[in-house]
């Protein structure tokens, strides 16, 4: 496919730091490849903006393959883009039109504060793992893959709620900034397999106090969070949570010793 | 317990429980107004039973109680939810990626519910009071009632605005009930999208037959 070139209006949302009051900034993105990846294009109108002396516009990468989950902004009220299953990385400029005027803005919620810019501080959805998304034996090295037997579809489920990258698009598209799919995904990968399971009762308990600590909305089950998510985590995992939250408070005990500040 | 009333995962059981008691109790209620179709005779003397043992004070108690918990903790949600997204985006997602209309509005189309709701009980339970008799029973006539309240197009426009947005609150609601009771399973996903959106067209559908028939045969000819 022979490379195209398309101009663009981009609104971004300027924000020098946390505290400071954001506005929309005009910029024009001129002879843009359609080949590029979006945040090349972006790299391009930095390197315009520094050549002028402004300061670029920030927003946060890494891996740029979709896998680390670093990027994420909206753009034209979408989280990743208008793009299903695609992060902000792996979305190519051959997903829009020649003239088109696009609003770039940062995820916006309560409980991710902005650094500046496109750039949000997520260290909330750590802080929801850091409560008890993780298994506290120490399991040594890995063991024969046979040994434990798993039935497939557990595996499968398993795996595909463990695909969750936590770039946030899922709060950020939600009316309420709820972070359950999320805090969901997480604790259904574990809980799924032998390994978690053994935990999963306190692991319950401990991430959903810490999602609602940290001020996330509550579930309404719209679905915007499942269809924005780019690694497509499915509803079912948030009524999983609710199960094991239930089963969890149910059975409730002391609380006693183990890690973390849940 | 109480960690778990607190936390937003448990509210939603405790606003699904509520929701499935009314959830119950709107069925059962447009069930019986389809009697009205069978006779004014049957419809009363229906009426007179429900109301004459001790049972409906354990039933009114229970759908009160169910409501106040749905309306208060329908109210906290919404502001929780406010709080956690302060600032709103400049712009609209598309629909591929966003949520169904019903699911986003629950608060707006919950409220006017239960404004409806008040009038309803005013208009109704505590409307004017005939009397009748049925196999030599003395009951009320709360059909002639009926025929006179849905003879009024301002009353029956605003009965049908009523049921479309009960209609979508519950096209969406009853979905989200069995997810909030963590009901929700790949299997059984669609058919519970399906069952949500056929419980609300019947309960609409049932509860406006009665409106529109009266108001039709009662303004004909006129
Ligand atoms: C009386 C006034 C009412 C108000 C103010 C109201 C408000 C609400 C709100 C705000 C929600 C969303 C909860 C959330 O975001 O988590 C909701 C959910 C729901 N409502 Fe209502 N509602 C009312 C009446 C009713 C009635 C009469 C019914 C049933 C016939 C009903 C059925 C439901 C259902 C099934 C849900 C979903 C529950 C869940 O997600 O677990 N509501 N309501
Ligand atoms: S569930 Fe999806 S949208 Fe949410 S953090 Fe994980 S990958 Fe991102
Ligand atoms: S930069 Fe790693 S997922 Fe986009």
């Amino acid at each position: 496919m022979a490379d195209k070139k398309i101009n663009l209006t981009l609104k971004v949302w300027r924000q020098r730091g946390p505290k400071e009051k954001g506005e929309f900034k005009t910029y024009e993105a001129k002879n843009v490849s359609t080949d590029e990846s979006f945040l090349e294009m972006l790299d391009q109108v930095n390197e315009n903006l520094v050549k002028k002396g402004e300061d670029p516009i920030v927003f946060d990468h890494d891996c740029r393959e979709g896998i680390c989950g670093s990027c994420g902004f909206m753009i034209n009220g979408d989280a990743h883009g208008p793009q299903k299953s695609t992060t902000v990385c792996q979305l190519h400029m051959r997903a829009f039109k020649d003239g088109e005027v696009l609003t770039l803005e940062p995820w916006r919620a309560t409980a991710f504060p902005i650094q500046k810019d496109l750039m949000v501080d997520r260290s909330a959805l750590d802080r929801i793992v850091q409560s008890g998304g993780f298994i506290t034996a120490n399991t040594g090295s890995a063991q024969d893959a046979n040994s434990i037997l798993i039935p497939k579809t557990k595996a499968d489920e398993a795996f595909e709620s463990a695909t969750c990258i936590g770039c946030g698009a899922c709060v950020a598209s939600c009316k309420n900034a709820a972070a359950h799919l999320f805090t969901s995904a997480k604790i259904s990968h574990l809980a799924l397999l032998p390994q978690g399971e053994v935990e999963a009762e306190r692991r319950a308990l401990r991430m959903v106090a810490q999602m609602d600590a940290e001020g996330f909305g509550a579930c309404t089950s719209t679905g915007a969070c499942s269809a924005s998510c780019p690694k497509d985590i499915s509803l079912t995992n948030i009524a999983r949570m609710n199960r094991e939250y239930l089963k969890a408070s149910i059975n409730r005990k002391e609380e006693s010793g183990g890690g973390g500040d849940g | 317990m109480l960690n778990f009333l607190t936390s937003t995962v448990g509210k939603k059981y405790l606003m699904g429980a509520s929701a499935l008691v009314w959830v119950g109790f709107v069925f059962a209620h447009m069930a019986g107004n389809l009697l009205m179709f069978v006779s004014p005779d049957a419809y009363n003397a229906y009426g007179h039973a429900l109301t004459s043992g001790m049972i409906i004070y354990v039933a009114e108690t229970g759908l009160i109680l169910a409501l106040l918990t749905h309306v208060f903790l329908g109210i906290q949600l919404t502001l929780q939810n406010r709080a956690a997204r302060p600032q709103r985006y400049a712009a609209a997602g598309s629909r591929s990626k966003g949520a169904v209309f019903a699911s986003r509005t629950m608060a707006i189309h919950g409220t006017i519910i239960l404004i409806f709701l008040v009038s309803h009980l005013i208009t109704f339970k505590f409307g004017t009071y005939y009397e009748t008799t049925v196999n030599g029973v003395v009951m009320r006539d709360l059909y002639r009632l009926l025929v006179e309240i849905f003879a009024q197009p301002v009353y029956v426009i605003w009965y049908v605005i009523s049921l479309v947005l009960l209609g979508f609150h519950l096209s969406h609601g009853v979905g989200s009930m069995f997810q909030s009771f963590g009901l929700l399973h790949p299997t059984y996903q669609p058919v519970i999208r399906k069952l949500s959106w056929t419980y609300a067209i019947v309960v609409v559908a049932g509860f406006l037959a009665q409106p529109i028939v009266v108001f039709f045969i009662a303004n004909e000819g006129r």
